[in-house]
């Protein structure tokens, strides 16, 4: 009950990548002295910030160009799990059927065992997690490309 | 029997679990440490503490206990328990964590603001805990009662004590550090023992799996049955045996066919083919369907998704939890097939579940490592009853806690932990002829008929709406219960309406699909207001801060 209104936290990430280290002064011996060179670069950010800001405004507000973003996102990432079932649907789910159409293929002895044991026993866990691995990965990159059209500085 | 290492295993196990959840205590101080851990464990803790709180009873003792009697038809079962965190990755886990909702009742509430169905998720969450928490402390009392002779309510109360004070007094921050503990213990429990059972088997010149003439039993052996069945003995004799009845078989004597168990070798240990077996098919891909997708709708499972800072560490957690949940299911499939050489006389006995407990006395002898061996796969099993139950019983309380109960207070959910777990416990020192792999499986199935539905097009599918999702779970949830209710009570069936009764999956999930479409169409008008704002908080990358 009281949860379900908790802000959702978030990591305290979200600089552009590369904008702490350029601020940061040359040397060790210049601690502490404000550099021109630095304050070019922090405006530069910050204008940089302004226009992701009213991107992610954009968003939040439900203008047409945030809902077309937000629906761009969600329907990449369903066609993406949706295409890892698939392969899960094939690979796993096509062996019943096919033991049960093609009896031969369940008699066929691999290093001593039957192959459908080795399939089920063994070889199935590794491969669930294989594809895990890949919507991991692809997910993140699709949520990477995301971020990047809502945060590019000229659009 | 006769292991005098087996109960200070077992007591060692329960002192560790009771001594973590008050360490665990003196750091739960609010209510939020109490049900979520303040969202701050790591996710390498969190995913050892779910794959600790999956692995049941079921998953100990069940799995090799099914492939013992049926063979490679069941492998099915432990594909399927890890394949539900995929089903779990690809479709809910980072957007559930997003939607910042902690049990299935608040997601209905987030999405979509009905409490009417906040209601109806409720009473399925308390149901499917409760009906998964009596296999648990029945594998609890037959555990116990098998090795140690013990009788059968004293393992059934002890855990379900244990487990409720644990809960009640260190909440769920305790559990995370009790669960992630039971984790590796599980694992070294089968996997130790593993090893020394394959040398023994290369040591006995490596006797068959399955003999030309089937099974037969290696040394003399008193059976005694505990379930009735029908015996084909080896002369074509046709005895019906009842529990209790004494069976001597000498040394080398064939282990006679037991009705309704594959003894014959191309029973076992080939697949079920078409044409002579389509029901056999049916029931296959009807429990594919329930345990991949039966597992995000279990609410101990969900509840600990709240524990992840944000999205992107949901998602990696439950990758990590797909691979420790993957490396533990290898090994239940080799006690399995090792029981059919050193342990054949379960399949007489009926008692296939205790063939984990029982395989390394039966194959390792008398020796002081066999008998360390068997105590350390019974501490095991004690660890797999007490963290399921305890995640189980986190979850329900919870749940009653907030939702009946009312209040979101720490003495709220004390009470609340009392309740949900004095109820099962009834329940099971009531009800001991429940099968414990059976109940789970249909555990499942009521979760993949009611929350999966729920769960996917609440987070894909912005038609969605209250009324339809109300009409999906009443009906195919309540599918799903009413085939348990006719399995668990009614009369005994045969044919195809036992199938579909004992495997209800594969037509209860599609019908609670269709209808929750189908009524969200009709009532496109009650769509939320606000769901654009709500799709966005559950898709957008947390990096956005949005």
């Amino acid at each position: 009950m009281a949860a379900a209104e908790d802000p959702i936290p978030v990591p305290p990430a979200g600089d552009p990548p590369g904008a702490v280290d350029r601020v940061r002064p040359g040397g060790p011996t210049r601690v502490g002295v404000p550099q021109p060179r630095a304050r070019v670069v922090l405006a530069e950010v910050s204008g940089r910030e302004d226009r992701a800001a009213r991107t992610r405004t954009e968003l939040a507000q439900q203008t047409r160009v945030g809902e077309a973003l937000v629906k761009g996102l969600v329907r990449a990432q369903l066609a993406l799990a949706l295409r890892l079932s698939l392969v899960v649907m094939i690979g796993l789910g096509g062996l019943p059927w096919l033991f049960a159409i093609a009896p031969a293929v369940g008699r066929v002895t691999v290093l001593g065992v039957k192959l459908p044991w080795l399939l089920l026993g063994v070889a199935s866990f590794p491969f669930l997690i294989a594809v895990g691995w890949a919507y991991v990965r692809l997910a993140e990159r699709n949520e990477q490309d995301f971020t990047d059209l809502v945060q590019r500085p000229e659009r | 029997m006769g292991n005098a290492l087996v109960v200070p295993a077992i007591v060692a196990v329960t002192l560790v679990t009771v001594a973590i959840g008050f360490y665990g205590l003196r750091l739960a101080r609010t209510t939020s440490d109490f049900l979520v851990a303040s969202r701050v464990i790591s996710p390498t803790w969190n995913a050892a503490a779910i794959g600790g709180e999956y692995l049941s009873a079921a998953s100990f003792l069940g799995v090799a206990g099914l492939i013992l009697k049926y063979g490679v038809d069941v492998l099915w079962y432990p594909v399927g328990f890890a394949a539900g965190y995929l089903a779990l990755l690809l479709f809910v886990a980072a957007p559930l964590r997003r939607s910042g909702a902690f049990t299935l009742p608040d997601f209905c509430e987030v999405r979509l603001g009905s409490r009417r169905l906040r209601i109806l998720a409720t009473a399925f969450v308390i149901f499917i805990g409760w009906l998964y928490l009596v296999p648990q402390l029945q594998g609890a009392g037959l555990t116990l009662s098998t090795v140690t002779g013990s009788a059968y309510p004293v393992g059934a109360v002890l855990v379900a004590v244990v487990v409720t004070t644990n809960v009640a007094l260190g909440g769920m921050r305790a559990v995370t550090f009790v669960q992630a503990f039971q984790y590796w213990l599980k694992l070294t429990a089968l996997a130790v023992p593993a090893i020394f059972l394959a040398l023994q088997w290369q040591a006995d010149a490596r006797p068959a799996v399955t003999p030309p003439d089937g099974p037969t039993f290696r040394t003399a052996t008193t059976v005694v049955v505990e379930h009735p069945a029908t015996l084909t003995l080896p002369d074509g004799e046709i005895r019906k045996v009842r529990p209790g009845e004494e069976l001597s078989f000498a040394a080398g004597e064939p282990v006679p066919e037991v009705s309704g168990v594959a003894i014959r070798a191309s029973d076992w240990l080939l697949p079920s083919t078409a044409g002579n077996d389509d029901r056999g098919l049916f029931a296959t891909y009807s429990l594919i369907l329930a345990t991949f997708l039966g597992t995000m709708g279990l609410p101990h499972v969900l509840v600990r998704f709240y524990t992840n800072p944000d999205g992107a560490a949901a998602r990696r957690t439950t990758l990590v939890v797909l691979a420790l949940v993957g490396a533990f299911y290898l090994l239940p499939t080799l006690y399995g097939v090792l029981g059919r050489i050193y342990t054949p006389q379960l399949l007489v006995t009926g008692q296939t579940d205790a063939v984990v407990v029982l395989l390394p006395g039966a194959a390792l002898g008398h020796s002081t490592t066999a008998r360390l061996l068997a105590a350390l796969v019974a501490a095991g099993a004690f660890a797999a009853f007490l963290s399921t139950s305890s995640g189980l019983l986190t979850s329900v309380a919870g749940v009653i806690s907030t939702d009946v109960l009312g209040r979101g207070s720490v003495r709220g959910f004390r009470l609340a932990a009392v309740i949900a777990g004095a109820v099962p416990l009834v329940l099971a020192l009531n009800v001991s002829g429940l099968d414990v792999s059976q109940v789970v499986g249909l555990a499942f199935a009521v979760a993949a008929s009611s929350f999966c539905p729920l769960l996917v097009l609440g987070i894909w599918w912005r038609g969605l709406t209250d009324l339809g999702a109300a009409a999906g779970v009443l009906v195919g949830g309540g599918a799903a219960i009413a085939a348990v209710l006719v399995t668990v009570i009614g009369p005994p069936l045969s044919g195809w309406p036992a199938t579909l009764v004992a495997q209800p999956a594969a037509w209860t999930v599609p019908l609670a699909f269709t209808v929750t479409v189908a009524v969200s169409m009709a009532t496109r008008r009650r769509v939320p207001a606000d769901i654009g704002a709500t799709m966005l908080r559950l898709h957008a990358p947390d990096a956005l801060r949005l």
